[in-house]
Parts: C-alpha cells; sequence; structure tokens
C-alpha cells in the first residue's frame, strides 16, 4: 500500500511543526526519517496514523484518505509510537491477546498469532511476566510485536531500537528488513548508521520542511559532488610526489596526509583523477599502495542540511 | 460492539489484578454492612424490616468511591502515552469510552450483588417491602451511572489522577447535594429547576418504587451528556482552528 502525503501543514498554535510536506512511499520501500529533535518528524507520523489531524494537505494509504475514513485505515497500520508506551500491569500474553482482540484477529487465528510474535520478537522466557518487569529491549519487543500482531501492509516505527542493546538491533534491523519487503514501512531514528543500515530511502526533515530525500548515495553526491581521494604513494620523494600530483589536469586541491607518503587530493566537479594518478605513478615508477576513495559521513550530510 | 467488550474486559481485568478494586470492595461491604446492622435494631421498633440506612450509606458512599474508580480510567492512560496507542488501534473514541463506562458500571454491579446477603438476612428477621428493595438497587445503579459519565469526563481531561478525583467530587457534589440545599431554599420555577437538577430527588423517588419515566429520562440524559463531554475531549486532539 502507498502512502501518499500531500501538502501536510500540522500547527500547534502559531507555530508550524509541519510546514506543506509531501512525499510518497512505496510498498516495499523502508523509508529513514531523520531531522533534529522537534523537526517534526512524530508528528507527520501521528498524522499519518490518524491519531492528530493535520490543519491542511492530505494522506492516503492505498489510495483511501485517513482523516474521512480513520476506522478502514488503523487496520492495515502497526504502530510503534514514541517512547513505546505499554500497559505496564498486564502480562506481555495477556496484552498481546488484547491487542489481537481490538484488531479483529479471528478468534481462532489469535493464539497461533500470540506464540509466532513472542517467537519473532524473541519473547518466550518473558511472556508471563508483567511489561512493568521487564527491561527497556524487552519492552521495545513487545511494542514491535503489538504493531505486527495483525501482520500490517503499512509499519509506522517512531525511534524502534532505542534503549536495544547491539545484538538486538541487528536483530530488529534484519526483521525490520524483511518485513520491509512486502510492506511498506516508515522509520524514524536520530541515529544515522541505524537508518543507513535499514532503509532503502531517507529523508531529513527539519523545522518542519523536508530538506533532502534521496537513496544515502544520492544524499552523499548531492552534498558534495566532488571525489576525494586518499593515496599513499612510495619509493618518491614527498614534495616531488606533491606538486606532481597537483599538475593532474583533473585534481583541484592537494594535501599531505596524516603519514609520511600519504596524500589527499580533491578533484574538480564531476571529474575522477583515480586514471590520471595510477598512470602518473607508472610513469614516474612510483608505487602506489593505497587509494581509498572518502565517502561524505551522513553525518556532515545531516549536520549541512540541519544547521542552517 | 466487540471491542466495546474487549476494552471493558481488559479494565476489570487490570482492576481486580490490582489491590484497588478489593480496598474498595471491602470499604463499601464494611461500611454498608456496618450501618446495615447498626441500625437494624429499628426492626423491633417499628416491627418492620428495612434496608434505608443500608440505601443511604451506599448512597453516600459510592458518591466517594466512584470517583476513585474512574479517576485512572483516561488520566493514566494520558500520562503514560497508551492512550495514543489505544486509540490508533481500529476503534472509535465512542468504543473507547462506552468500554469505561461499561467497565466501572460493572464493578458498581458487583458491588451491589455481594450485599445480597443483607438482603436475604434482612429480609429473613421481618417483613419486607421486596419491591421498594429492587427499586432501590435499581436506582443505585442509575445514581452510579451518573457519577461514572462525570468521573470519566474529568478523567479525560487531565493527566493526573488526583486532580481528577476533586474534580468529579466537586462537579458531583453539586449532583448530590447542593442543587438539592439550593432548591429548598427558592420557590416557583428556579426551584423547580434545581430540585429537578439534583440526583436525590430521582433517587429518591425511584427508591421509594416508582419508577416513572421522567426519572429514567432525567438519569440518562445526565449520563449520556457526561460521556458526549469526555467524547469531545478525547476527540479534542484532533480539532484544527
Amino acid at each position: 500500500m502507498n502512502i501518499v502525503v500531500k501538502n501536510l501543514t500540522k500547527k500547534y498554535g502559531s507555530q508550524n511543526a509541519v510546514d506543506d510536506i509531501s512525499f510518497e512511499v512505496k510498498t516495499g520501500e523502508i523509508l529513514g526519517f531523520l531531522g533534529p529533535n522537534g523537526a517534526g518528524k512524530t508528528t507527520t507520523m501521528k498524522a499519518i496514523t490518524s491519531y492528530l489531524a493535520s490543519n491542511s494537505g492530505t494522506i492516503e494509504i492505498g489510495g483511501v484518505s485517513v482523516t474521512e475514513n480513520p476506522e478502514e485505515i488503523k487496520k492495515f497500520i502497526g504502530y510503534l509510537p514514541e517512547n513505546n508506551p505499554l500497559y505496564e500491569d498486564m502480562p506481555v500474553i495477556d496484552y498481546l491477546a488484547f491487542v489481537a482482540e481490538l484488531q479483529d484477529i479471528p478468534k481462532s487465528r489469535i493464539k497461533s498469532r500470540i506464540l509466532e510474535m513472542i517467537i519473532t520478537c524473541g519473547l518466550d522466557a518473558e511472556k508471563h511476566k508483567k511489561i512493568g518487569e521487564l527491561s527497556k529491549g524487552y519492552r521495545q519487543r513487545v511494542g514491535l510485536a503489538q504493531a505486527l500482531i495483525h501482520d500490517p501492509q503499512v509499519l509506522i516505527l517512531d525511534e524502534p531500537t532505542t534503549g536495544l542493546d547491539p545484538n538486538q538491533i541487528v536483530e530488529i534491523r534484519e526483521l525490520i528488513r524483511n518485513i520491509g519487503r512486502e510492506k511498506t514501512v516508515i522509520l524514524s531514528s536520530h541515529i544515522l548508521a541505524e537508518v543507513e543500515a535499514t532503509c532503502d530511502r531517507i529523508m531529513i526533515i527539519n523545522k518542519g520542511k523536508i530538506v533532502a530525500d534521496g537513496t544515502p548515495e544520492d544524499l552523499r553526491k548531492q552534498a558534495t559532488g566532488r571525489e576525494v581521494l586518499k593515496l599513499t604513494i612510495e619509493d618518491g620523494d614527498r614534495n616531488e610526489i606533491y606538486s606532481a600530483l597537483q599538475q593532474v589536469e583533473s585534481v583541484e586541491v592537494t594535501d599531505f596526509g596524516k603519514l609520511n607518503q600519504q596524500f589527499e587530493v580533491q578533484s574538480r566537479p564531476g571529474a575522477s583523477s583515480r586514471r590520471a594518478v595510477f598512470e602518473l605513478c607508472k610513469q614516474k615508477g612510483w608505487v602506489l599502495t593505497e587509494l581509498t576513495p572518502i565517502e561524505t559521513k551522513l553525518e556532515d550530510i545531516f549536520r549541512e542540511v540541519t544547521l542552517n | 460492539m466487540n471491542k466495546i467488550f474487549t476494552i471493558a474486559k481488559r479494565e476489570l481485568h487490570v482492576f481486580f489484578d490490582s489491590l484497588m478494586a478489593y480496598i474498595l470492595l471491602v470499604a463499601f461491604l464494611g461500611f454498608t454492612g456496618a450501618f446495615t446492622w447498626l441500625f437494624l435494631t429499628d426492626v423491633f421498633l417499628y416491627n418492620q424490616a428495612s434496608l434505608q440506612s443500608f440505601f443511604s450509606v451506599a448512597y453516600w458512599s459510592f458518591f466517594i468511591l466512584i470517583p476513585a474508580i474512574t479517576m485512572r480510567m483516561f488520566a493514566e492512560e494520558k500520562k503514560s502515552g497508551t492512550l495514543e496507542l489505544l486509540l490508533t488501534k481500529p476503534v472509535t473514541d465512542w468504543q473507547v469510552v462506552l468500554g469505561k463506562f461499561l467497565a466501572a458500571i460493572t464493578l458498581i454491579a458487583i458491588a451491589l450483588a455481594l450485599t445480597l446477603p443483607y438482603y436475604i438476612t434482612v429480609a429473613s428477621i421481618g417483613p419486607l417491602d421486596h419491591g421498594t428493595v429492587w427499586t432501590g438497587y435499581f436506582g443505585l445503579l442509575l445514581m452510579s451511572g451518573v457519577y461514572i459519565s462525570i468521573g470519566l469526563f474529568t478523567s479525560s481531561i487531565t493527566d493526573n489522577q488526583i486532580v481528577s478525583f476533586l474534580l468529579a467530587l466537586f462537579i458531583g457534589v453539586f449532583f448530590h447535594w447542593i442543587f438539592g440545599i439550593i432548591a429548598s431554599g427558592l420557590t416557583g420555577f428556579l426551584g423547580n429547576v434545581f430540585q429537578y437538577l439534583s440526583v436525590n430527588t430521582h433517587y429518591e423517588s425511584v427508591a421509594r418504587g416508582v419508577i416513572d419515566s421522567k426519572d429514567i429520562i432525567y438519569f440518562a440524559s445526565v449520563i449520556l451528556i457526561g460521556l458526549i463531554a469526555t467524547e469531545a475531549a478525547l476527540s479534542k486532539r484532533n480539532m484544527v482552528e
């Protein structure tokens, strides 16, 4: 089911929490929502789940309007809210049964569905404990289990991996990626590495507006557009190599690296110097022992688009 | 309809899982029981058994106990954020409100059912007007409905349970007591209005054994207004100016 958001605006008082944003998420796509605190990620997600009404704009899931048919839409959504609120005083298994009943799962299938969820989310040892007694990681799993129990077509996860240890994070990412193959997933996070590892597409929002949108590779290209190479060239004089590199036509800036024979070379926009560097070494009899393209980190992009 | 039962079932489940339910039930049964037996001596005075003292104590204890039952129903869920989780499931705001109302009224019905032994024992001591006992129970249930819907409303407008409790008592005391007092000091049209607004007027009339449509309409409309206000408070999040 595709999610289509058009011109969504949500105001809190006079402040625009979400300011006229439009985007589309397709089936089989995992969209990562990035942004500093208070950027409007959570508000957008709440609007998609029909919990909050927007001031203007439309949201359609599978062609059905969220504001006009919330009862219809809610059946298809699995939602893990921010901070993962749960009924502390209920045992895990009772809680899942409660959610299953609310989600209209047929009585005969409830038991098997709960068992499936308990296995998928690794809750077997904790299933009879009260939710309030669980550690944060297990609570998060319960939150995911309740979101997934009715096998939703659309999954909205607000910071799904907070409080998990590294092993659990890997498991949950794996789980989300598996689900994401057939479903539509939106997840928010402020951990860049996580979004990069899990999502097909990244959307950065700041002050209620979309400031970047694309695959991680797209974003990198947009942000720099220039190739930066880290080189180590041996068997030659350091200064001589430096000036020879400077002469290469496609090179804009050359820099000494941290180590003795290391250099950093930035190419002119749109050009690549890799072949030229190799040819140069061959011609001069130098030995090229390292050539590493330096990737622009997502962190840099994030800072660049959200800091102004 | 199923969703309403699911929600009510959860409420009751949680309630009986905590100490709260037992404290309230014991307090209620203790109070009413003590007064019923204490004033039972009337039997010998008038040669007529009566549950009058039981009903007047129950009348006051429900007034205080019901806000204690309803105070957490929305306030706690708002505070912990579970309300968002609940309302993003395929349920309507109305189903949630009605589910919680149903849970509270069921609890009151259970409390009343547990007082049936009083009725049976008193009836075995002397002649008893059975009709008024049943209408008395019915009146208590209707009155409880009024305070539950007030309590749900005050719980839905705050995330603080104490605020909800006190506010419910504050609103409740008007219906329970103050409207009646104002009415007794006024004559004519205004007096009649306040007389009509007082829960006591209608409760007394039902408890006397007269089930009048006028009283039923009163109880039903106050309950309905409370529930509509509760639903409005919940859907306020969706108001856009």
